[in-house]
């Protein structure tokens, strides 16, 4: 089950929320800079104001100009000098904190590969650390307080991956590999969303970082990892049923769903799709209304995504529905 | 038509010619003779043919205001779409069309040809010197520069303008992701506009070198010289980058080759290099010259001679050359090792150093001035503290890991708008203000002047100031919506509001302009006591510039004896006394640095021939955008023919050495 979302006003705000030491330190480093921005603004304000407003002696028309001064170039070495200082401190400081968060201080413990799509995220879970491989779309957990490296792929345009209260963004290019690292100092739920321009629907491209506790997380990486299995149960079986036989129709040329013949590779695997909070790549939470107005009316939802939109009648809708509340 | 080389043989040209000092009074013989030697005659047929700079300077300030108001049309429909979440106004295609259109015309038909044309018009006149170094190339780079910016337009109608983005990266911007022909109207589009710089940039260096008045060496040319002279050189460094990258984009689209194609061995991220290696110093290409004519104007409302020319001079060139070591900083988010992003984010936090110098001199100017409250002061003042806006959040930007959270977010929308249109808009306005009078011959009105900078100051504010909040919630850019439960509803209705503010007070201005071409007080030669050059001669100038050659003996001509600095050995600049040159249309060439007199230069006649040319080089290119190769083939032949015509010799441009010449005194 999918943690709460994090109850913030802004989701994507990284100015006030850091919850992990990939951007903790950044933050710190933010509000330095934006003191000493506010205050350099303040003091340049004030001169100028200052310059302008002070009394001076009227200066006639076609007389002397003022008197020129020595003391003139000393506004340009001292302001100069100042300034020169500050910046080196705050480079001195900025490079600090580069080091601190360009690689985590112990190594990953979980390595992800995500691959960005045209809008939608697809998540990869290797094994190399042990646990179990299996495909996933848009949703991301993760254990908390261990660092996980993320693999960046494009399929197709550059992306950027960013969940900013965990980490900074790094763009998916395709035709080379990038990588970062994400931690999460408390369980919650972490929002992220493309920003690198992708074209149409780059808007509506986002996603979750979920964290959970050890113990939960391998629960659900368990979970995801089994191949859908259909609950055995009298009379909704039958709808669900031609449920499914309506997606190996019309669906599994574009999606996955494990333990089926479903295996169309350019769209979300949606083998758990019930287990998710969100769906459409953030753009709506994952009710059975919700999904069925995303499959009936996706180019209205998100115009120009891959998405078509699927004309069903209301019984093949209602079967629709009832077989992917089976993939639990 | 006066007999253009000096008496001798048809077959053997006199080289030297005694070159006599005199005077020229205005209303004499001498002077209708000058008059019609230099002027273009009226119709459509001078309009076409003219090659002097003051025309062609004004068609480029009128175009570039034309493009700056279609740039804020673009934007305001962008602000309906975005002051409420979720708004259907525009579709994501059209949306996508207007912000990449938005940006290609601010930042290549606005920002840097608004500088060429008042550079255009002033360099002669500040240098003392009667036309550009190259008054032919002067006047095709302005037809190169329209007929690419209506190709460029052309597509809008078609619902085809480019959606990219103005940083066009591929693959998105490739064949694959972007099938019609938007792109390659961009490609094209940008090619045909580089030749237009880059034949501008070579048009401006030449002539600073070897067209300055005698005396006028290079630490007495007004700051506005050093900044598009360094733009200038800029430019020729940077352009052959973008040029180069969007011809292989265009090959990659249409001709078969893999340069950027992923699939078949190409780097994407070789688009990002290529264009920001050209994009970054761009950006200090188009805000370098503004900022000389606030170093050249403001003291002139300050009643003192620019606090640090040395230093601010200096720091023009400084920030030029830094600026082109510090364009990773736009790519700090794609993956290239923590090491060499500390070298970039150090030099781009080195680049505020010059900056801070010339901010100190402006602020010292004004302290030690003696400040004339008229309109184009209030709109340099309220530069200087855009300016420091802008660069501090730059410093903020140039923090590499503080970056990867602001980066792609509306906080950068923030900083290039503080630095775009506070560096370059405001002072262009106060510049047009100032320059006005020298151009047309009539005052600006002071009150409405007045109400449009405080319209347009605080509007301006009040739309960007909140994109800095907007950005630091998170709020990514180039998205045509965006939810309600993301916290960024507030400050987009704000800032869409303030756009219209800002709108409003730039429709003042142009209100402004309109009324006093017709009814502004009659202006004299210098209006605003102003110690340069170009205060010298009429309102506006005659088409000769100057009766005679002006000798310059310091910064100010026009204030010497009122400046005690300048007073330092006694001698003056002589304005009404000087070399005459009139036996056709004549220029003097001194030398590059202590600017002695060298050579007569033979300037050319009103021609046809660059408007010609251009045309073909337009159709030239409207050919390969419709990959029609007969076509391409004709207007390239059309071409070669008109660069022959141009280029054919002319007895009468034979170059001649003054035999004699009185050195100017100092």
């Amino acid at each position: 089950m999918a943690a709460p979302a994090a109850a913030h006003d802004a989701p994507l705000n990284y100015f006030l929320h850091a919850a992990g030491p990939a951007t903790a330190p950044t933050m710190a480093l933010g509000w330095a800079l934006t003191a000493l921005s506010m205050s350099v603004i303040v003091v340049v304000a004030l001169l100028l104001v200052i310059a302008i407003a002070r009394r001076r002696r009227r200066v006639e028309d076609g007389s002397s100009f003022a008197k020129s001064e020595a003391g003139a170039m000393r506004w340009v070495y001292v302001g100069t000098g100042i300034s020169s200082v500050l910046l080196i401190v705050t480079l001195v400081y900025t490079l600090v904190t580069l080091d601190s968060v360009a690689a985590p201080q112990r190594a990953p413990s979980l390595t992800l590969t995500v691959t960005a799509y045209d809008w939608w995220w697809k998540v990869d879970y290797g094994d190399s650390d042990g646990g179990p491989a299996f495909a996933t779309a848009n949703e991301i957990h993760i254990p908390v307080g261990e660092p996980v490296k993320i693999v960046l792929k494009s399929a197709d345009v550059v992306h950027a991956f960013w969940v900013p209260q965990l980490a900074g963004k790094t763009q998916t290019i395709p035709g080379q590999t990038n990588e970062q690292w994400i931690e999460a100092d408390a369980p919650g739920t972490y929002r992220g969303q493309c920003s690198q321009f992708c074209g149409a629907q780059h808007a509506h491209m986002a996603f979750e970082v979920v964290a959970q506790e050890r113990g939960a997380f391998d629960a659900w990486r368990g979970g995801q990892a089994k191949p859908a299995m259909p609950r055995a149960d009298g009379a909704a079986d039958a709808l669900a049923s031609h449920g499914r036989q309506l997606f190996q129709d019309r669906c599994a040329g574009c999606h996955t769903v494990r333990g089926t013949d479903a295996r169309g590779a350019q769209a979300p695997d949606l083998t758990h799709l019930d287990s998710r909070r969100l769906i459409a790549a953030g753009a709506m939470t994952n009710t059975p209304e919700h999904q069925l107005d995303w499959i009936r009316h996706a180019q209205r939802i998100k115009p120009d995504s891959l998405m078509p939109s699927i004309v069903l009648s209301e019984g093949d809708a209602a079967a629709l529905s009832a077989y992917l509340a089976t993939l639990h | 038509m006066a007999d253009m080389t000096t008496s001798s043989s048809p077959a053997a040209p006199q080289l030297e010619r005694t070159l006599p000092r005199g005077r020229v009074e205005r209303g004499s013989a001498a002077e209708a003779q000058l008059r019609e030697l230099w002027e273009t005659p009226p119709g459509w047929r001078g309009w076409l043919s003219t090659v002097d700079h003051k025309r062609i300077g004004m068609r480029y300030l009128v175009t570039a205001f034309v493009f700056l108001i279609l740039g804020g049309v673009e934007a305001l429909i962008m602000r309906v779409q975005l002051a409420q979440p979720n708004a259907t106004v525009l579709t994501p295609e059209q949306y996508n069309q207007l912000f990449t259109m938005h940006g290609v015309t601010m930042i290549f038909l606005y920002a840097l040809p608004v500088l060429s044309g008042f550079s255009n018009y002033l360099w002669p006149l500040i240098l003392g010197a009667r036309d550009m170094a190259f008054p032919r190339l002067n006047a095709f780079s302005y037809w190169v520069f329209l007929f690419a910016a209506i190709f460029l337009y052309a597509s809008f109608p078609l619902g085809e303008a480019p959606d990219a983005g103005w940083f066009n990266y591929v693959p998105l911007s490739g064949l694959r992701y972007d099938t019609g022909p938007n792109i390659d109207v961009y490609a094209l589009g940008m090619v045909l506009l580089g030749i237009s710089t880059t034949v501008g940039a070579v048009n401006f260096v030449v002539t600073l070198l070897r067209m300055r008045a005698p005396g006028m060496s290079l630490d007495r040319v007004p700051v506005l010289v050093w900044g598009t002279m360094t733009a200038s050189c800029g430019n020729l460094a940077a352009v052959p980058s973008v040029s180069l990258a969007f011809l292989m984009l265009w090959m990659d689209r249409r001709i078969g080759t893999h340069f950027f194609d992923v699939a078949n061995g190409g780097r994407a991220l070789l688009w990002q290099h290529l264009f920001w290696i050209f994009a970054h110093p761009w950006v200090y290409v188009v805000v370098l010259p503004a900022m000389g004519i606030v170093s050249d104007a403001l003291p002139v409302f300050c009643r003192r001679p620019l606090v640090g020319y040395g230093p601010v001079a200096f720091s023009t060139i400084a920030t030029m050359l830094i600026g082109f070591v510090v364009w990773i900083h736009h790519m700090f988010a794609t993956g290239l090792p923590a090491l060499a992003l500390s070298f970039f984010g150090a030099a781009s936090m080195a680049i505020a150093i010059p900056s801070a110098i010339a901010t100190f001199a402006w602020i010292a100017t004004i302290w030690l001035g003696s400040p004339v409250f008229r309109v184009p002061f209030y709109f340099f003042a309220g530069f200087v503290l855009l300016f420091v806006i802008g660069g501090v959040s730059g410093v903020m930007t140039a923090a590499v890991p503080f970056d990867w959270q602001l980066t792609d977010t509306y906080f950068v929308v923030a900083h290039l708008h503080y630095v775009l249109l506070g560096i370059n808009v405001f002072p262009v306005i106060g510049g047009v203000y100032f320059w006005f009078p020298k151009f047309t011959g009539r005052m600006m009105s002071e009150r409405i002047g007045k109400l449009a900078f405080w319209v347009m100051f605080i509007g301006f504010n009040v739309a960007f100031f909140p994109m800095h909040i907007a950005g630091l919630l998170g709020m990514p850019r180039r998205i045509y919506t965006y939810a309600p439960d993301m916290g960024w509803s507030t400050v987009n209705l704000i800032t869409s509001a303030g756009s219209f503010v800002l709108a409003l007070g730039i429709l003042i201005f142009l209100c402004d302009l309109c009324y006093s071409l017709r009814h502004g007080v009659v202006a004299g030669d210098n209006p605003w006591d102003a110690g340069t050059l170009e205060w010298s001669t009429t309102s506006p100038p005659p088409p000769y510039n100057f009766a005679v050659v002006p000798t310059v003996a310091s910064r100010h001509p026009l204030w010497e004896g009122r400046v005690e600095e300048d007073a330092r050995n006694g001698t003056r600049s002589s304005l009404a006394e000087g070399f005459m040159l009139d036996h056709g249309r004549e220029a003097l060439g001194t030398t590059a640095l202590e600017a002695r007199p060298d050579v007569i230069l033979k300037m050319p006649e009103d021609s046809y021939t660059p408007f010609v040319l251009s045309v073909f080089a337009a159709l030239l290119f409207a050919g390969l955008a419709l990959l029609a190769w007969w076509w391409v083939a004709a207007m390239l032949a059309g071409c070669a023919i008109s660069i022959i015509v141009w280029l054919w010799p002319e007895r009468g441009l034979i170059q001649r050495e003054p035999r004699r010449v009185h050195d100017a005194g100092g």
